[in-house]
């Protein structure tokens, strides 16, 4: 079919460049040699001079292998025949099921016309208090985890996408260890959610261009489902080591690096993946959740900095709680005010006196006086931690508003809060007549 | 004019495009990249002996070496004219409802629409004669487009004195029909219809004089009106980490702002935030006009997924539709958020045209892009004796949300206002989140200067207290030390921050921040008689709930004073027995 080129005249890094014609950018190309195939992609071209990062990884790749260009770029294969399948980075089947080769979709495919998307308004509940009753996830929202290598970032995500009421779930792993990817299997496996999942799988082992197309795919994908009306869930762990795949690609082609590093275009690079987030008038939605760990701990550090920037919030995952201070879902507003009237009034009290509690652990550490009130902030935020922060806890959101309620009636006075009397008389726990949920009570024998 | 140049492309690296051309070439010109039946605007930025570097508007997947590219002959220009008002454009003033209409979910690349709708006609009224001499920018006539008289202007491509030959009857004409036509000093004839059109790049400069910006911008907002503020004509930036409330304060400036029309410019940020507006803007209504808010805004659209070259080109398509409405004399506000993402833009360019690094690898001419995109704000005089201006508010994302870096230290030096967000008001839910003890503006407020000075002194010294308690604690601090501590944090709290979510609160009028501040300037000089530190804590948190209350009442009704008497009360109170 094609013409086959074989003057292969520069190997660097994952790089090589083989002198071609007609040649597209971002196309596709397969090289055939001695030691097996492998896809590239078309990354530059320079006249004659055509640029093409090696999936595979250029390992053993010889002058004289034969580079066959496709003539089209990086395609997918969509649909319902891919739920329940494992796939690698270049969307070949990493199960014992077959190729897929049905609906092809172009990965990369250009941004939604902002005039077609609606205001998010759908709450997604996941049964955490910490992110239902203060930071509520929004469906299409695009939201990442920070946190610091060590934390069960990997455990959350999982528990989000098992709890989630969404059509179809959608993991995309980059750099992921072995025994994570394990993980997210039995896990969803043992849940029964497997048969609404796919995977799109690169482990840390597989070569570096891999991981650059894992995200691309799996938006793809889940472009495709949310076109038909579905509303997917699409996981990504963990965009720092993708982040760190174009940084190697960017050095390898010889880009000025901005800062550490990385690329002058990372900003647009997370941009284009993270905005595939959308809620499509007249259609479904694609949410994002994604991992991104923060070398050292360090939040200016760009990747998670350009991040920040780009998602509608984050999540600071920290001692293995979701810490209340910095977590912010910039879309709640749009949905909290719709669950029960006294949510928000919940959410700034328990947060506000949540902050005081802080403070007066810091003076107590300090050494200063505790006062009366200073006491009763300990308490509460013991209470606090243990009750609401631990992502052990797993309640319902009018559960978790009840129980917040609860803690604030067995540490203050009713003035003590703050709130206004007509929240007050409506939910001040004596006011429920008498509690119909033993949840509730758990408050009580402890004074 | 029609000499068809043409070129091959030669090199593609993702937006930077190379072709080899025969014939000149024109820097800056546009060009089109001809694949099968697409045509992917673009414009040159270097040449190198016959070969034109291009940076192009589109994504180039696909892009072949030896795919045809025509020049165009004209620098990257936008359409002028009425029924720009309540549009949405992407940064190539692309009208993205129609484009939807046309492609449905996603952004095809290679469609461009006219930004004007040719065929609506328009009432116009001609004001000048056969035989007036006018110059570019004159008015000729008008048509209403929506509350205001839309002038119909000379031409600003044209030179000198020019002589009316003929003005079109008052009745409708569309944008395709001359409604007049001028003689130039060379004797060239020059037809004028309802629109025109401009290079981007360049300002108009169709004006008598640029003057000083002298009046206040009433943005409703007191920290910014009564401590920072920002006149009608002048510039100011919001630097910001991500999260402190830029695109929110930006937002209820563009509600507020007393101005006649309002530019915004999302540039390079979230796709959400822009539906937010354009979906929220047709319902709320102007508070000057009652007429929907869309109908005093343009919004220009490139959101961080849509292609950078775009971004770059949008923030200058936003100033010159200001520019233009400037010169029918009236005050335009142009909000661009943000402008880190078109520094950064300019950076990925500059890396592909691989210019030497300068700092944080941006290009050495930042500083000077920057500097003359803020320099066409400004007042100005028209010919016609009416005034004009163009005021700008940029946002920037500094990397780490560290004010060091190159785009925040390149915009201080050439704005006239520095409103600086911080990380710890934010996270304490201060809204505005900007941090008082680090902003500055060279601009005259309309509130008494003294009270403004004695506002910020609190502010420092309340400061100061504070971070000297964290040391000793709250023992180790003298009473009156600690009363001043109250007092800022009292000014702070029932001055500077604002309920964004309160319908009264979330904007104070001219008069109601003149008369708040003087009242509380009174709060702050007076001593009061407080036997120790609890006594006082409890003295001020009363003053603080009770002004808070009043915040929410509006300003002058029988609420408003009834708290006002109780507040009266309070503070007499303590004040009489020191009299005692």
């Amino acid at each position: 079919m094609q013409k086959a080129y074989t003057n292969i005249i520069q190997i660097a890094g994952d790089v090589i460049i083989v002198e071609a014609q007609g040649v597209g950018y971002l196309d596709i190309a397969q090289i055939t040699g001695a030691r097996g195939t492998s896809l590239a992609q078309v990354i530059r071209i320079d006249s004659k001079r055509v640029s093409l990062q090696v999936f595979a990884g250029s390992r053993g790749i010889s002058t004289g292998d034969k580079v066959r260009f496709f003539g089209y770029p990086m395609r997918i294969s969509t649909g319902d025949n891919l739920l329940g399948r494992i796939f690698n980075g270049s969307g070949l089947p990493l199960d014992k099921g077959p190729l897929l080769s049905e609906n092809l979709t172009a990965i990369g495919a250009p941004s939604v016309n902002p005039v077609k998307r609606i205001i998010p308004n759908k709450m997604i509940r996941t049964g955490i208090p910490m992110i239902d009753v203060f930071n509520s996830l929004v469906e299409s929202q695009k939201l990442p985890i920070f946190s610091i290598a060590g934390e069960p970032y990997n455990e959350l995500l999982a528990r989000i996408a098992v709890q989630a009421e969404v059509d179809i779930i959608i993991l995309g792993g980059m750099g992921l260890k072995h025994d994570d990817y394990l993980f997210f299997r039995e896990t969803l496996n043992a849940h029964g959610a497997l048969s609404r999942c796919i995977f799109f799988i690169h482990t840390a082992s597989d070569p570096t261009v891999e991981c650059l197309l894992v995200p691309d795919i799996s938006l793809a994908v889940a472009e495709d489902f949310a076109l038909k009306g579905k509303r997917v869930l699409c996981l990504l762990t963990d965009m720092t080591n993708f982040a760190d795949s174009l940084k190697e690609i960017a050095i390898t082609m010889e880009q000025v690096p901005s800062n550490r590093g990385y690329p002058g275009d990372l900003y647009s690079q997370l941009a284009a993946r993270y905005e595939k987030a959308v809620d499509f008038e007249g259609a479904g939605s694609v949410t994002i959740l994604s991992a991104t760990t923060m070398p050292g701990d360090d939040v200016t550090h760009p990747v998670p900095d350009n991040t920040g920037y780009i998602t509608e919030g984050q999540f600071y995952l920290k001692n293995g709680v979701i810490e209340p201070f910095g977590s912010l879902s910039r879309l709640k507003q749009q949905v909290n005010g719709k669950t029960r009237p006294d949510h928000r009034t919940i959410m700034d009290t328990m947060i506000q006196l949540f902050a005081n509690y802080r403070e007066t652990v810091e003076k107590q550490s300090m050494g200063f006086q505790m006062s009366q009130w200073d006491k009763k902030l300990l308490k509460y935020g013991v209470l606090f931690e243990k009750d609401l922060m631990s992502l052990k806890v797993n309640i319902p959101l009018t559960e978790a508003l009840d129980l917040c309620w609860q803690i604030l009636a067995d540490c203050f006075t009713p003035e003590e809060t703050g709130i206004k009397l007509s929240v007050i008389q409506n939910f001040w726990p004596r006011c429920i007549s008498a509690s119909k949920d033993p949840e509730m009570q758990r408050g009580g024998p402890k004074q | 004019m029609k000499n068809e140049r043409t070129g091959r492309v030669i090199n593609v690296n993702a937006n930077m495009v190379t072709a080899q051309v025969d014939g000149f070439i024109i820097q800056n010109e546009v060009a089109y990249i001809i694949h099968k039946e697409e045509r992917l605007k673009a414009e040159v930025i270097r040449v190198r002996a016959n070969r034109a570097e291009m940076q192009v508007y589109e994504s180039t997947q696909g892009l072949k070496a030896g795919d045809l590219v025509e020049f165009s002959n004209e620098l990257l220009s936008v359409e002028l004219g009425p029924g720009l008002l309540g549009q949405i454009f992407d940064g190539l003033e692309n009208p993205l409802p129609a484009l939807a209409e046309k492609c449905g979910f996603f952004l095809k690349r290679g469609v461009y629409l006219e930004a004007l709708a040719d065929e609506t006609q328009w009432d116009f009224t001609p004001l000048a004669k056969p035989n007036d001499k006018v110059l570019a920018g004159s008015w000729l006539g008008f048509v209403p487009e929506k509350i205001f008289k839309h002038y119909i202007m000379a031409p600003f491509s044209l030179y000198g004195s020019l002589e009316v030959l003929s003005i079109a009857p008052a009745g409708r004409y569309n944008l395709k029909q001359p409604i007049a036509k001028l003689k130039d000093s060379a004797g060239r004839t020059h037809d004028v219809f309802l629109q025109q059109v401009w290079p981007v790049k360049i300002p108009i400069r169709a004006y008598a004089e640029k003057l000083r910006p002298q009046e206040p911008m009433v943005t409703k907002i007191r920290l910014i009106d009564s401590l920072f503020p920002v006149s009608l004509g002048g510039t100011y930036c919001i630097p910001g980490p991500f999260g402190a409330g830029k695109t929110v304060l930006q937002q209820l400036t563009s509600r507020y702002a007393e101005v006649d029309i309002v530019i915004i410019a999302a540039c390079g940020e979230r796709a959400g935030e822009v539906v937010e507006t354009l979906k929220t803007f047709p319902e709320l209504s102007d508070p000057r006009t009652h007429k929907p808010l869309m109908d005093r805004t343009v919004i220009i659209c490139n959101t961080s997924s849509m292609p950078v070259a775009a971004r770059e080109s949008s923030v200058y398509t936003a100033v010159t539709i200001a520019e233009y409405y400037r010169q029918m004399g009236l005050n335009v506000l142009l909000l661009a958020d943000s402008t880190s993402r078109w520094a950064q833009a300019m950076r990925e360019m500059s890396g592909r045209l691989e210019e030497i690094p300068g700092e944080e690898a941006f290009p050495a001419y930042l500083e000077s892009r920057i500097a003359s995109f803020y320099e066409r704000a400004g007042v100005v005089k028209l010919y016609g004796g009416a005034f004009g201006s163009v005021t700008i508010g940029g946002t920037v994302s500094p990397a780490g949300g560290n004010f060091e870096e190159p785009v925040t230290q390149a915009t201080l030096k050439v704005v006239g206002a520095f409103h600086g967000l911080s990380r710890e008001r934010s996270d304490a839910r201060k809204y505005p989140a900007i941090d008082p003890l680090i902003s500055w503006s060279k601009y005259k407020s309309f509130v008494n200067p003294e009270n403004q000075e004695k506002g910020v002194a609190i502010l420092r010294r309340s400061h100061e207290i504070a971070q000297m308690m964290k040391v000793v604690g709250e023992e180790g601090t003298s009473l009156n030390d600690y009363i001043q501590y109250l007092k800022g944090e009292l000014f702070d709290f029932v001055y500077l921050q604002q309920n964004a979510f309160d319908p009264v609160d979330e904007a104070t009028p001219k008069d109601r921040q003149v008369y708040l501040l003087q009242f509380i300037c009174g709060i702050l000089d007076s001593e009061y008689q407080l036997e120790d530190k609890a006594a006082a804590l409890k003295f001020f948190q009363a003053l603080r709930q009770l002004m808070r209350t009043w915040s929410s009442a509006a300003y002058l009704s029988p609420e408003f004073k009834k708290i006002e008497e109780q507040i009266a009360v309070l503070l007499e109170d303590k004040k009489a027995k020191k009299g005692k």
